[in-house]
């Protein structure tokens, strides 16, 4: 049961948001420039750094929601982004998107456990400032959605294959233009 | 020396607001209606929350900033002295006591808050939205914190930096609307 008494039947941060109208606006905003607008980096690419952060925060509802909607951009099956959760160092990614998940990992620890090593990785193998700027913001705001979630208890859907089917309507809709309710 | 190119009069988080204004919208947005908008918690109150975690998450120039606004709007600078050593040892409500050991919790991670703290809080009367904007408080300075330490952003020494950034932030989190030139040393 939730710490408090939210809106009943939506999983996840649904329930929070329908809860409180005014904070859901700019929380959604914020995932939309990040996750959706134009940007060098794929719409799949930015959903894995969420979807790897959140299962390092091991938020349940976060990490299959935006691995549902990376799963989709990307055109892959779930065992491919489980295998980034678990290792993505031996995925087949590119090691530019390996360097930005290091540096997205540190940042769940906490800011300060980015190193100047990683940092200079990255731009090594070709990242820009602003992939370097949203690869910390996309870090920093899934430890925020992530304890959103968890920190007022949410319950979440067991059946994964709901997220995946879920993914693919939320990247259709986006994070602004959607009912909290369907 | 920030990771990326930010402007060098703006340290600490104005340089990365500044630096990305789009993503800087909503999250100006979010931390104006949870700090300075309409609630049964004084912004004092709010500013304690964020200084708690922002001290928990050992981040220099949010807790220096934070607290520097909570002495403002408190106007005394005991109470945030306290609550970073122990916050029962504050003179502050029970209530507040609640809510500062939740947003703790949520420092954290989102899982290590407890039913009974928040059993705690409502007992002594905390309301649901106080909770829930005690959490949301907490998560957002999560999220704030990790953003200036991750991109090694510079945290002054000087204390009166924090002063004059505290009489900005007491007024609102919006950004200033002719921007931050005026800031530049002549």
């Amino acid at each position: 049961m939730a710490h408090i008494n939210l809106p009943e039947g939506l999983p996840g941060i649904r329930g929070p948001m329908a809860y409180r109208p005014e904070t859901a606006k700019p929380l959604n905003e914020l995932a939309e420039i990040l996750l959706r607008s134009e940007n060098s980096l794929t719409r799949g690419e930015r959903e894995l750094i969420a979807t790897y952060v959140s299962s390092l925060n091991d938020c349940f509802f976060c990490q299959n929601a935006h691995g549902g909607i990376a799963q989709h951009y990307m055109e892959c099956d779930m065992s491919f982004i489980d295998g980034i959760k678990k290792d993505y160092e031996s995925a087949s990614i590119s090691e530019k998107l390996k360097a930005l998940l290091s540096i997205a990992g540190s940042v769940q620890k906490g800011g300060k456990n980015v190193t100047k090593d990683q940092i200079a990785k990255a731009k090594n193998l070709g990242a820009t400032d602003l992939e370097i700027h949203d690869t910390v913001l996309i870090a920093a705001a899934f430890c925020m959605y992530n304890r959103y979630v968890d920190g007022l208890a949410t319950w979440a859907p067991q059946d994964r294959e709901l997220y995946v089917k879920r993914g693919k309507q939320r990247a259709e809709e986006g994070y602004i233009h959607f009912d909290l309710y369907k | 020396m920030p990771y990326i190119t930010v402007e060098e009069h703006l340290p600490g988080i104005t340089g990365l607001l500044e630096y990305r204004k789009d993503s800087a919208q909503p999250i100006r947005d979010l931390t104006q209606i949870l700090l300075r908008g309409p609630s049964t918690l004084t912004t004092g109150e709010r500013e304690l929350i964020a200084t708690i975690v922002s001290h928990g998450n050992e981040c220099r120039f949010c807790t220096a900033a934070h607290t520097a606004a909570a002495d403002l709007l408190l106007g005394e600078c005991e109470t945030t002295e306290k609550i970073k050593k122990d916050i029962s040892s504050a003179l502050i409500s029970e209530k507040m006591k609640a809510l500062l050991t939740i947003a703790s919790q949520v420092q954290k991670s989102g899982k290590a808050v407890t039913n009974e703290s928040i059993e705690k809080a409502k007992a002594a009367g905390a309301t649901d939205i106080e909770i829930h904007d005690t959490v949301l408080i907490a998560a957002l300075f999560c999220l704030y914190n990790r953003y200036v330490d991750g991109l090694s952003t510079v945290a002054p020494g000087d204390p009166n930096f924090y002063k004059g950034l505290a009489e900005r932030i007491a007024v609102g989190y919006q950004r200033s609307p002719n921007g931050y030139d005026h800031l530049k040393k002549k």
